[in-house]
């Protein structure tokens, strides 16, 4: 078992989110794909980790977490107060940023 | 004394500034003691120079004095230098003298005039650029000059600038002139190129002491060339063929300004010019003749048309391109001196001609056309004799002095070995003698054919006009008699000697072994071709005073030609403006300015806002949409982050 | 055994991913989700890293996983999504720039493998899989991001109470 089949897990499913993200239309969806990119990018570290035997993959680990979990949580604190405006989880429907 | 030379230009120059500045507040009379005492002062120096000039024994009258350093740029060196020999002493005191005797006249003339400050300030800025010309010691100070003249004759020809006709008449002769002075330029340019220098001193002397690189040019040569494009120039400025016609139209400024520019100074620029250059011209026969042909058919052609015009500033006008004819055959046969000789007697009583007709359209208020005068010499006597001294004088009678300087162009002409320039300028000096005297009995003889009103308002001029009017007389009178030819058995040619020296580098005509007596033939014959005229005119004019129109109608075509002009106005305007003018606005103006540069330019702008049209939709607001392109960008980055890793 | 556990949990793992596009409901993603984050749990046990299976357990799929489902429910969880999409080249577009990442991706992460990069000297690695040696490693090289993060999820906190708050 190389380290070839864990990368190349971690990028299907990094391709997987990508294209979640793009395609689905719920706000909430749209967050749960970028944490399973997170998650992606996450298998990949630990992969490296193991097979160049360092341990600083897993101390990345460690700190994307930490910023997924800070990051959902004002993510979603966000999604919360739009939805009290607006009464819509519809990502098309917030479309004032252009010009 | 020959230190102050610089004086004489640069008084008129300050004349001219403090007039243009101050004139206007401080009333007529200021400009008038600040324009005529410039002059004034001018003339005085003028003469303390050439008196000083004299005193130098005859070989060394040439006084060279250089100001400043103007251009130094690499092999290019051109100084404000001034020359003072015989030939520019002789133009010098002309110039001074003439426009000092005009611009006295000038105070009467135009003391009702609103723009009396500017007329003033115009006129001594040309003195200044005329004077300018005439000392300069190299090519580049003379084009200064030339061009400055240009310049003031431009804006004296248009004085009167509310008229159309005017502008017009002043926009065409600073056209004309400029396209002669193009060919001035290339001649310019060509002499440095040749010579290395455009110092009078240096080139003329270049030309003469090498026999071996310079010879005498039969065909077609370098000094050919040289000699060729000058001459376009002069006769631009001097109103010869092809570029004259800008003279007649320039009858529209005031008429000092006609006689002072138009007749006495500017238009022999050209003259002076070639005479200067002779060292040049002189080795180039193709030149030579051209100059003779040039000036000779000019002298003919614009007497023909002289013949039938109405308008007595007109008839003057043409008179003066027949008699710069005259003057560059002067130069063309190789008889230099007497082409400034009757550059200098010209002077004389073309001014007077002018200023007297000036006198004439002053009493008359304002009418010019010689059919409404008739009979005036009961009424403006004094000007009456000394218009007719003038005619006298232009026709070449003796003793006054265009007898001497005309039949001395004359003579050269037959004895250099040019026969048909001499019968050509024969039978012209004949049609000269006509229509002067035409002018002379239309205007102060036979019936009176103003009406009431003019008759009431005739009178003489006042003495700030008639005093210039008698002096000019004088000299009309007396100014040949410095270049009493040799037959005369008085001694050589006075004139001549003087101006001898000049021409040093000059290569003279052969010298001819033919007898006095027959110069005083010749001289005889010239008389009787005057008087000849002379009758004729009085037969048709004044004693059988139908009889010119009776004339006219037998020779219809004939007449019809020469009253149009020979439609050379027209047909250089179909023939050159319009095409110009026409293809200049559809091709030019519409085609290229419009059409390509506009078009560019907005549909640049047209373009950029197609594109950000189109490219808008990008920014859609749309997170999703958002969310792709920057997928797409990872994508293209990872690819070229593969690639480098290889 | 290592490679047929490896594939196992590989392939739960792509069908939960799957399924959270497929899903039309949002509270269904989030628990395919769940599942997706557990397998990847497990092949980060194969990885020899324990404590990071754990924490994976313990703060994603545990943790923020359950403060998704939380506001799913407190916001309209089973609205269904629109099966027509109005912009439908974005499905295009999304396809494409997918596979080009996943194809863009693979020779990238091969860049590194083993026969390529040097291999660090076994004194100095030490056992990748001991927590000992991973704390030891935390709390001395990486002090300063500890600390840091430390004030980010204060700031997270603080932002989000803020954010969420009910304005009165």
């Amino acid at each position: 078992m190389g380290p070839h089949h864990y990368l190349i897990l971690s990028a299907l499913l990094f391709a997987l989110g990508a294209v979640g993200v793009i395609l689905k239309k719920n706000i909430i969806s749209i967050f749960l794909c970028i944490e399973l990119m997170l998650n992606a990018a996450n298998l990949s570290f630990i992969a490296f980790s193991r097979y160049l035997n360092q341990v600083d993959g897993q101390i990345v680990v460690f700190f994307v977490m930490v910023v997924a979990a800070a990051e959902a949580a004002v993510g979603l604190a966000i999604t919360v107060t739009v939805y009290g405006n607006r009464k819509s989880l519809n990502v098309d429907d917030a479309d004032l940023m252009k010009w | 004394m020959m230190d102050y030379i610089w004086l004489i230009p640069l008084l008129p120059l300050a004349g001219s500034a403090l007039n243009g500045l101050a004139g206007k507040r401080f009333g007529k009379t200021f400009v008038s003691w600040v324009a005529c005492g410039s002059v004034g002062l001018s003339f005085a120096f003028a003469i303390g120079a050439v008196l000083n000039l004299v005193q130098l024994g005859p070989g060394e009258r040439e006084v060279v004095r250089t100001y400043f350093t103007w251009i130094a740029s690499a092999d290019f060196i051109a100084r404000a230098e001034f020359l003072l020999d015989p030939l520019s002493a002789v133009m010098l005191l002309v110039v001074t003298g003439v426009g000092f005797i005009i611009h006295i006249y000038s105070i009467g003339y135009m003391h009702a005039e609103d723009g009396y400050y500017r007329f003033f300030s115009y006129l001594n800025l040309f003195l200044f650029s005329m004077l300018v010309l005439v000392l300069a010691g190299n090519f580049l100070l003379m084009f200064i000059g030339w061009e400055g003249v240009g310049l003031c004759s431009y804006l004296l020809i248009s004085y009167y600038f509310d008229r159309k006709s005017a502008g017009d008449a002043g926009k065409k002769a600073f056209i004309v002139n400029r396209i002669g002075d193009v060919g001035f330029m290339l001649g310019m340019f060509l002499v440095f190129a040749t010579f290395g220098s455009l110092d009078f001193g240096e080139v003329f002397r270049q030309v003469a002491s090498a026999p071996v690189r310079f010879p005498v040019e039969t065909g077609f040569g370098l000094l050919t060339a040289v000699s060729l494009l000058l001459f376009v120039g002069a006769t631009g400025k001097s109103a010869q063929i092809p570029l004259y016609v800008w003279l007649p139209d320039a009858m529209e400024g005031p008429t000092p300004v006609s006689a002072l520019i138009h007749a006495a100074t500017m238009v022999t620029a050209g003259v002076y010019m070639v005479v200067r250059c002779s060292p040049i011209f002189s080795r180039s026969e193709i030149a030579l003749a051209v100059v003779s042909v040039v000036g000779i058919l000019t002298a003919w052609f614009a007497a023909t048309i002289g013949l039938t015009q109405t308008d007595i500033k007109r008839v003057l006008a043409y008179s003066t391109i027949s008699q710069l004819g005259y003057m560059f055959v002067g130069a063309g046969v190789m008889a230099y001196s007497a082409g400034i000789f009757h550059l200098m007697t010209h002077a004389f009583f073309k001014a007077l001609l002018f200023l007297g007709a000036g006198s004439v359209i002053h009493a008359m208020g304002g009418e010019q056309d010689l059919m409404r005068m008739g009979g005036l010499r009961k009424f403006v006597p004094t000007t009456y004799r000394t218009m007719l001294v003038a005619a006298l004088a232009i026709s070449g009678i003796f003793p006054f002095a265009g007898f001497f300087s005309k039949d001395e162009i004359l003579w050269s002409a037959w004895a250099n070995g040019h026969p048909v320039i001499y019968l050509v300028g024969l039978a012209t000096a004949g049609l000269t003698a006509f229509y002067m005297f035409r002018l002379t009995f239309l205007a102060f003889y036979g019936e009176e054919r103003f009406t009431a009103e003019v008759r009431h308002h005739l009178h003489e001029s006042p003495p700030t006009m008639t005093i210039p009017l008698t002096l000019l007389a004088i000299l009309s009178t007396v100014g040949g008699f410095v270049g009493l030819p040799a037959w005369m058995g008085l001694g050589a040619n006075r004139f001549d000697e003087f101006l001898k020296p000049a021409l040093k580098h000059t290569r003279l005509a052969e010298a001819h072994d033919l007898p006095h007596g027959m110069e005083m033939i010749f001289a005889v014959i010239s008389v009787l071709a005057a008087l000849t005229g002379i009758y004729i005119a009085y037969r048709l004019y004044v004693r059988n005073p139908g009889a010119a129109d009776a004339v006219a109608q037998r020779l219809r075509i004939l007449y019809r030609l020469s009253f149009r002009k020979y439609f050379v106005d027209e047909i250089y305007d179909g023939a050159l403006v319009c095409p110009i003018r026409d293809g200049a606005r559809e091709i030019l103006w519409k085609g290229l300015d419009a059409l390509v540069v506009d078009g560019s330019v907005n549909g640049a702008g047209r373009s950029i806002r197609g594109l950000g049209a189109v490219l808008k939709h990008v920014q859609n607001g749309l997170v999703r949409s958002y969310a792709a392109w920057i997928l797409l960008g990872t994508a293209v980055l990872l690819y070229y982050v593969a690639k480098l890793r290889g | 055994m290592e490679t047929v556990l490896f594939y196992s949990l590989a392939a739960i793992a792509l069908l939960a991913a799957v399924n959270v596009l497929v899903q039309r409901r949002v509270f269904y993603s989030a628990l395919s989700l769940i599942v997706c984050l557990t397998a990847l749990s497990g092949v980060y046990l194969l990885l020899d890293s324990p404590f990071i299976a754990a924490i994976q357990v313990i703060v994603y799929a545990g943790a923020i996983m359950v403060l998704f489902l939380f506001v799913i429910m407190l916001l309209d969880p089973f609205s269904a999504e629109a099966l027509r999409d109005k912009r439908r080249y974005l499905g295009y577009v999304a396809a494409i720039a997918g596979t080009l990442v996943f194809v863009m991706l693979v020779p990238l992460l091969d860049a590194y493998s083993l026969s390529r990069v040097p291999r660090t000297p076994e004194s100095v690695a030490g056992d990748v899989s001991s927590v000992h040696k991973l704390a030891q490693v935390l709390f001395n090289d990486y002090l300063l991001p500890f600390e840091l993060t430390s004030v980010l999820i204060l700031v997270g906190i603080i932002g989000a109470v803020v954010l969420a708050k009910r304005q009165t």
